[in-house]
């Protein structure tokens, strides 16, 4: 990955190039010390330790250590229920306007009208989309929006007399779902799938009585199948008296196709950083708003939206409402990156966003599946693939995983859905060209021909990156978090 | 072939009781074939000494890089010893599970228990071995 | 449309392999009943300049004021070099460092924001970021929860930011919170602390608190250990430069909003929550960590580490239901404290403590202005006004300044006509004096 290493293997700490007085960026200086305004005994007597390191060389320092990420602008990110589509460059900009970046959240309504006016369209779009009635964009992250989701369930039940005890997780969930609900205080029963690898209708109804609060469906599941009795699922759940939640994780699939409130679901959540291209970030920041019918529209987070004719306001005074899930609004700038997205494609575009994700899926699926089996077969927008025939060769998921990296592609998600043995979980996108595909199949193809013959070359891999396997037990025995700095 | 030593009891949940000489006090592990499923193990939450347990109570957590699992006392009983050198090198588990990777010592509060543990034959079958 | 590669001749041929006739063939697993027929109900596809063009017109629909608000965000200067770190592709474009051997640059990263955040707090270790500053401290109290599982009251501080006392009541499953008032001089009423952390699992406290007093935390920290209850420090990054940090002066687990750490204002998000705690507490600590090992050759490397604390692994037992951090701000907030180094972080600090001691003599000299406490404060302070402090605000917004926070908007503090005003290194006297103006002429 590193072809021409100018600088030293392995990259030093930024701690480890600091030569203590060396002046970092010029700052502004106060006249007077912090002794002349506050009593010492609040004071510290060393600053904290901190690299003295000139710009220049942290510059480098960043760029270098860059080098070592690989990341969507290269090539193919297949990362199951990630949807590591193309970052389209115009968000970048549109979000760093000063009007947009520069805005304090504590600034009254009346001098911050675009970023309400911003959100609103927002929302109103999302709305549209999953066909429901309200909407929360407070919440940071898609596991922020599971958690207000149930909590907007333990709100609802709370108001009708009885909080409910338990929230039904199939076991094809993300690892989020049990997390969340465990969170909300709820016991969590796992749903056994069946064999199509969807929800069990017999085990459903088995499992549903007065102490359940709600399901949590993600539909299409982590197979990437849809939920074909979702309307009976839906039905089902109501008349035990529990509401439906969506994880809207898989919603690439859907846009334009089909809309969750149309089949009975009661509130979902987003990931704009998966279906409206907004930057992963190499670990955050997302956006996870979660859309609700009309009955659950008084427990939402405060502050709300509301619109009167051209001006917009928060609306605290909310007596119902479950509070707060973030400090401020949300991840505002998330939002303007998926607004941009949203006005480009318009309502054809977004229509074509779920064609191309699942043509993509699909062809790669058909192209793969001679070699790799789908126990459940192709999904939408992903298909999960089992590595099982690789054993009798000594060769893992794993083992093919990193190969994959070798070839300049990142992996994708392995040993998830925990229902499929030896999991590939791919999920290509709409952005991947049908050359870049063909080229992606032909490296799938290839590592397991490899592994047939020369399984040594797999079970070693990765063999070109800038380090090999890692000793992950070793990191977890002796944790070492920090760099210590020598005492002086 | 993992191993399971004759003079052992063994629950279904992979943990292995040894008697000792004391009649009272038994010793508590996991398998071999335990330890070779999760793999390298990276840490070992124990209770403390005094804490009483039921039979299949969990008394405890075990770690390894992608994997967690309860343990599950194998007999009713209170801890009279705790393998502390666990906490320093829980890979003792994987490299000794049947002696320097033991984990709990406890009195036994009823000693017809043991009628609810298997044997070694019947271990190796419950793991298809 | 806008960014699907295919032509009409890739596929067909893609559709002929899959097997299917149409790209309507490609939704059939959706029951008929559920399909929509009609289109989203959004705006026609725009090209990308009329979208630049519209965006740009709502950006302009916010005023451009000359900010002296706080409560928790504050307008720092962030070098430009921080920006442009952040606008490389190997940075932004990337995920969670699921596959260490092609994410190093990520994992290092981390390892560095964890070293330097740890060294601010004055603590063992720090996590790899939470959503924000109110999030991390519900975390906090959550891992406070699951520490002391006999007890259920969460104390906490009148003086801290009420948006974190309403993220934490909603969002961290605390049953019973008690409130701990403040004095005259805005700190923690030191005569209270006592018995309200009779059997509490925590109290949670700000520094500086909400106002922008200055707690004394030493006395809180003894009646904590006293009472065998946690004590947990939302705290300001920025004034660590100069402030004992908590961790020093016995804090169990410190949290902050690391947003001043070269992070936009952004209206409140994204910015970054920082947790750090005392090494007793790793195995319950929430969120990702980045732990430094070798491969196989003995080389240095990094690994997201310590994973079966988390929901993937863990699932309902998890300690958070957290996924991701906020990575990308974690990695704006290591550049920047890596530029200033440890006198320019020191320079920003005294610097804001100058320019706000100054205004606070100017405003608190006119008629009608006096401050609503009188503990020693950094950046930040209240003063009460002659007037509604919204109308103030308005009358400041006209002549391109933004005087504050009122005080009114936050629930415990609606009957106290005050603004809350902060001032950066970014504020010059002159803008120091459009301010007092401001206020004066109000």
């Amino acid at each position: 990955m590193t072809p021409f290493p100018y600088q030293p293997d392995p990259t030093p700490l930024i701690f480890e190039r600091s030569k203590p007085g060396r002046p970092g960026v010029p700052v502004p200086r106060a006249t007077r010390g912090a002794e002349a305004y506050l009593p010492a005994e609040l004071l510290r007597e060393e600053p904290p330790r901190l690299p003295d390191v000139p710009e220049f060389e942290v510059v480098r320092h960043y760029v270098e250590l860059s080098l070592k990420n690989h990341h969507v602008d290269r090539a193919l990110y297949p990362l199951g229920s990630c949807t590591m589509k193309y970052n389209p460059k115009v968000n970048e900009d549109m979000a760093r306007l000063p009007g947009h970046a520069g805005i304090h959240p504590l600034t009254p309504d009346e001098f911050v009208q675009g970023a309400l006016e911003l959100m609103y369209e927002v929302a109103e779009a999302l709305k549209a989309i999953a066909g429901m009635d309200a909407i929360t964009l407070q919440p940071p992250a898609g596991a922020s929006g599971e958690m207000t989701g149930i909590l907007l369930a333990r709100a609802y039940h709370t108001a009708r007399g009885n909080p409910r005890k338990v929230v039904l997780v199939p076991d094809s969930a993300h690892g989020t779902n049990p997390a969340t609900a465990a969170r909300a205080d709820y016991a969590v029963r796992s749903l056994k799938s069946d064999a199509r690898g969807q929800i069990d209708l017999a085990a459903l109804r088995a499992a549903l009585n007065e102490d359940v609060a709600a399901l949590m469906l993600t539909n299409p599941s982590t197979l990437g199948r849809f939920e074909t009795d979702v309307t009976e699922i839906a039905k089902i759940v109501h008349d035990a008296g529990a509401l439906l939640y969506m994880d809207g994780a898989n919603m690439n699939a859907l846009l334009g196709r089909a809309r969750p409130g149309g089949f009975g679901v009661d509130m979902m959540h987003f990931n704009l950083h998966k279906t409206f291209s907004t930057p992963h970030g190499g670990g955050g920041p997302g956006a996870g708003p979660v859309a609700v019918t009309a009955a659950l529209a008084p427990y939402l987070p405060v502050p709300t939206l509301e619109r009167d004719g051209e001006r917009y306001r928060r609306v605290w005074d909310r007596p119902d409402s479950i509070g707060k899930v973030h400090g401020f609004d949300g991840n505002y700038g998330v939002l303007v990156r998926a607004y941009t997205y949203i006005r480009i494609n318009g309502r054809e575009g977004l229509a074509r966003v779920a064609e191309g994700a699942v043509l993509n899926n699909r062809y790669l699926s058909a192209r793969m599946a001679d070699t790799y089996p789908l126990p459940f077969g192709p999904g939408m927008h992903e298909s999960v693939f089992s590595g099982t025939f690789l054993r009798e060769h000594g060769v893992k998921t794993l083992d093919v995983a990193k190969r994959l990296l070798d070839f300049g592609f990142h992996a994708p998600t392995i040993y998830f859905p925990l229902i499929v043995p030896e999991a590939l979980m791919i999920e290509p996108t709409e952005t991947a060209t049908k050359d870049e595909l063909d080229r992606f199949a032909d490296v799938m193809l290839a590592i397991a021909d490899e592994a047939r013959r020369t399984p040594d070359v797999v079970t070693g891999a990765p063999h070109t990156t800038p380090v090999g396997r890692l000793d992950e037990s070793k990191a977890a025995r002796q944790p070492n978090l920090k760099y210590e700095w020598p005492t002086d | 072939m993992s191993k399971i030593p004759d003079e052992l009891f063994y629950t279904e949940e992979h943990e292995y009781v040894r008697r000792t000489q004391d009649e009272t006090i038994v010793e508590v592990g996991i398998t071999d074939y335990a330890q070779g499923e999760l793999g390298d193990v990276v840490y070992v939450e124990l209770p403390s000494v005094g804490t009483s347990f039921a039979r299949l109570d969990p008394f405890g957590t075990i770690e390894a890089v992608k994997a967690v699992s309860d343990l599950f006392s194998p007999m009713a009983g209170t801890v009279t010893e705790v393998n502390e050198a666990l906490e320093q090198d829980p890979s003792l588990v994987n490299g000794d599970p049947y002696g320097e990777g033991w984990m709990l010592r406890f009195r036994v509060k009823n000693p017809a228990e043991f009628e609810q543990l298997m044997g070694a034959e019947e271990y190796a079958a419950h793991i298809g071995e | 449309m806008a960014y699907v590669p295919h032509s009409d001749a890739d596929i067909q041929a893609m559709l002929e392999t899959i097997g299917v006739t149409s790209m309507a063939d490609l939704f059939d697993s959706i029951p008929a009943a559920q399909r929509s027929t009609a289109a989203i109900d959004v705006p026609s596809a725009l090209p990308e300049v009329d979208v630049v063009r519209e965006v740009t017109r709502l950006a302009r629909r916010n005023a451009e004021l000359v900010c002296f608000a706080g409560g928790g965000i504050y307008d720092h200067y962030a070098p430009s070099a921080v920006n442009h770190i952040l606008l490389r592709s190997e940075w932004y474009t990337a995920y969670t460092p699921y596959q260490p051997e092609v994410a190093q640059g990520s994992l290092q990263v981390i390892y560095e924001f964890q070293t330097m955040i740890a060294e601010l707090f004055g603590l063992d270790v720090a996590n790899a970021s939470m959503y924000d500053g109110p999030t991390a401290a519900a975390e906090a109290v959550v891992m406070a929860l699951g520490v002391k599982p006999d007890r259920t009251d969460v104390v906490i501080g009148d003086s801290i930011h009420p948006h974190t006392r309403q993220v934490i009541s909603t969002a961290s499953g605390a049953r019973q919170l008690v409130s701990l008032p403040f004095g005259p001089d805005g700190r923690v009423d030191l005569t209270k602390v006592g018995d309200a952390l009779r059997g509490a699992a925590c109290v949670v406290v700000q520094q500086p608190n909400f106002l922008g007093v200055i707690e004394d935390l030493e006395a809180i920290a003894a009646a904590a250990q006293e009472a065998g209850a946690l004590l947990i420090v939302a705290a300001d990054p920025v004034a660590m430069a100069i402030l004992k940090s908590p961790g020093s002066q016995g804090a169990d687990v410190v949290v902050g909003e690391g947003q001043g750490l070269g992070c936009a204002p952004s209206f409140g998000g994204p910015v970054v929550g920082l947790f750090a705690a005392r090494r007793d507490y790793l195995r319950r600590m929430p969120g990702r960590l980045s732990g430094a090992t070798v491969d196989h050759d003995g080389r240095r490397g990094f690994v997201l580490t310590l994973q079966a604390r988390e929901q993937q692994i863990r699932r309902e037992k998890a300690t958070s239901n957290i996924c991701t951090n906020q990575a990308l701000l974690a990695l704006a907030a290591t550049v920047h404290l890596a530029l200033l180094g440890r006198t320019g972080l020191r320079h920003i600090a005294e610097r804001s403590l100058e320019g706000a001691h100054h205004a606070f003599d100017a405003i608190t000299a006119l008629p009608g202005y006096e401050p609503l406490v009188d503990g020693p404060f950094f950046k930040e302070f209240a003063v009460r006004t002659p007037k509604p402090a919204r109308a103030i605000l308005g009358h400041a917004a006209e002549r391109g300044v933004l005087a504050g926070v009122a005080l009114t908007r936050f629930p415990g503090f609606v009957d106290r006509e005050a603004l809350l005003i902060a001032v950066t290194e970014k504020r010059t006297d002159d803008e120091i004096a459009r301010l007092v103006d401001a206020l004066r002429t109000a």
